[in-house]
């Protein structure tokens, strides 16, 4: 499997999902405050360089969801069809997350049947245990 | 030529518009596998260009191709002898770049700081790797935000894009249909389509085997070895060419504010992308509207990009993109025929490329698949990444 090729802006992502937390980064100028994802430098509403990682309830709805047949990377291959959906989040619905809606933290990619998934459907963000040395958010249906 | 009387006034825009033309295009056979390298290819197809042109090599002074281009400037220039080149650029993005190389040649003319320009792609994608396969070499960002969970080749990424498309307008995939059909229809009358003699049916669609659920195997496009290129000279050189000329109308580049590229799930309005900042400028600078467009090709690496496109580009509202494929819409005699050459679907996909120089077939009238009296032709490059397009005419 694929790791995250982490850069300087992602880093503090990757730094919280390890302890479990999912934080988005936010403007951390005066009176500003704005989310933003992919994490940048700054912030494109007021400019300033300063930001903060603000946590999340890990709550979202799913926005969308392909489902990969192969030809894939073989990793991947061995669990296709396997999905892959983007989550708004609760808290800023402009905030969406690529992931992977499992029945479980460690469960694989193909856990959850195709004909499960609802764009809509209400999601709560997981972590995987890391066996693998880094920590991933997956998603479980809210109500299953 | 009013053409050039225009080029000369004052005016945003009016440097531009028609002041250059199209003069020559070339271009390989297309296949799954072609003997050769891609520099050879690219070669064969510069050449064919400048003969269809009626122009030396020697004469040649601008360049432009893609940055995912192999061959550079270098290597062309002295493989087919060109003179001493004066401008030379490369447009980022794949193929949202295609009808940028043409623009900066027309841009380069145009200001006087070339006179003759060529354009290229060459690319043995059919033979050679697929780029998503390498997981040695990739951007941090975005994807660490996106390889990880398995959204791995731009058809995924597309494809999430085109389910949130059909959830939110109540499109169907026999709109998806609709593109692949009328792309594989043309490829049928056009003898150099990979897909020439190959019909599509509804029941292969529906039945097909899926890439990306919910993109099934024909709305993606081919995988190709081959090679094009095309000339640019101001409008003034084209008169004495040996082809009736085709005029770079308008020209524009787009990269919408907060754009994410392919994987634009993340600003406030995913499904308006670059075609619709791309539109804006073109019909800005044009003395057409969408009414007045004969002909289009419009860049399809996969199927739901088309309706993207229709609706970025004017020719319907917002989310009807769907519904305007209805009723043979696509198709000679309709609303809008488009990629008469059978496009990335059916024809070849080298980057969009093939879109251009059939552009130019339209306007001198040699197409395989005629649009009778066409006159006005839209190209457009890839929807989804930053992009380009041209309103050529004749």
């Amino acid at each position: 499997m694929l790791a995250p090729v982490v850069d300087d802006d992602g880093a503090p992502f990757w730094e919280y999902a390890a302890r479990g937390e999912l934080r988005v980064q936010a403007c951390a100028g005066a009176g500003c405050g704005e989310p933003r994802f992919p994490p940048r430098p700054c912030c494109p509403h007021c400019h300033s360089f300063d930001s903060e990682w603000r946590a999340t309830s890990g709550r979202g709805r799913i926005w969308s969801y392909v489902v990969p047949h192969p030809p894939l990377l073989p990793d991947y291959a061995a669990q296709a069809p396997y999905n892959v959906i983007v989550v708004e989040l609760a808290e800023a619905p402009r905030i969406r997350l690529v992931g992977n809606l499992v029945a479980a933290p460690d469960a694989p990619l193909n856990s959850v049947p195709p004909e499960q998934i609802r764009i809509g459907a209400r999601v709560q963000v997981v972590f995987t245990s890391g066996a693998d040395g880094v920590r991933l958010p997956r998603w479980v249906l809210e109500r299953p | 030529m009013a053409g050039t009387a225009r080029a000369a006034g004052s005016g945003s825009g009016a440097a531009l518009k028609d002041a250059t033309a199209v003069v020559g295009i070339g271009r390989t056979a297309f296949a799954k596998h072609l003997p050769g390298s891609e520099k050879a290819l690219a070669c064969r197809a510069v050449l064919a260009a400048l003969d269809d042109a009626g122009i030396s090599p020697a004469e040649v002074d601008a360049l432009a191709s893609y940055t995912m281009e192999e061959t550079d400037e270098v290597e062309v220039a002295k493989a087919v002898g060109f003179g001493d080149l004066t401008f030379f650029s490369k447009v980022g993005f794949g193929g949202g770049g295609s009808c940028a190389t043409v623009a900066h040649l027309a841009g380069a003319v145009a200001t006087g700081q070339a006179t003759v320009g060529v354009a290229w792609r060459s690319r043995k994608r059919g033979s050679g790797p697929r780029p998503w396969r390498n997981t040695a070499v990739q951007l941090p960002t975005p994807a660490q935000w996106t390889r990880p969970f398995g959204l791995l080749r731009p058809a995924d990424e597309i494809a999430m894009l085109t389910r949130r498309y059909l959830h939110e307008y109540g499109a169907t995939r026999d709109h998806l249909f609709n593109v692949a059909l009328a792309c594989r229809n043309r490829a049928n009358q056009n003898p150099a389509a990979v897909m020439y003699e190959r019909p599509l049916t509804r029941d292969m669609y529906m039945n097909s085997r899926w890439i990306s659920e919910p993109l099934c195997l024909f709305d993606n496009c081919l995988e190709t070895d081959g090679a094009l290129a095309c000339v640019v000279v101001s409008a003034e050189r084209a008169r004495d060419c040996r082809h009736r000329p085709v005029y770079v109308h308008a020209a524009a580049q787009g990269l919408p504010a907060q754009h994410h590229g392919m994987v634009n799930y993340w600003n406030d309005d995913p499904l308006t992308g670059p075609a619709w900042t791309a539109a804006r400028h073109l019909w800005k600078h044009a003395d057409l509207t969408p009414q007045d467009v004969d002909v289009a090709q419009i860049y399809d690496a996969f199927t739901s990009l088309v309706p993207l496109s229709l609706e970025g580009y004017g020719f319907c509202g917002r989310g009807e993109g769907g519904a305007f494929t209805e009723g043979g819409a696509l198709e000679i005699g309709g609303r809008l025929p488009l990629n008469t050459s059978g496009g990335g679907l059916s024809e070849a996909y080298v980057h969009g490329f093939n879109l251009i120089t059939e552009g130019v077939r339209q306007l001198r009238g040699t197409s395989t698949a005629q649009v009778p009296g066409a006159a006005t032709c839209l190209v457009t490059a890839g929807e989804g990444v930053p992009t380009s397009a041209l309103l050529l005419r004749n």
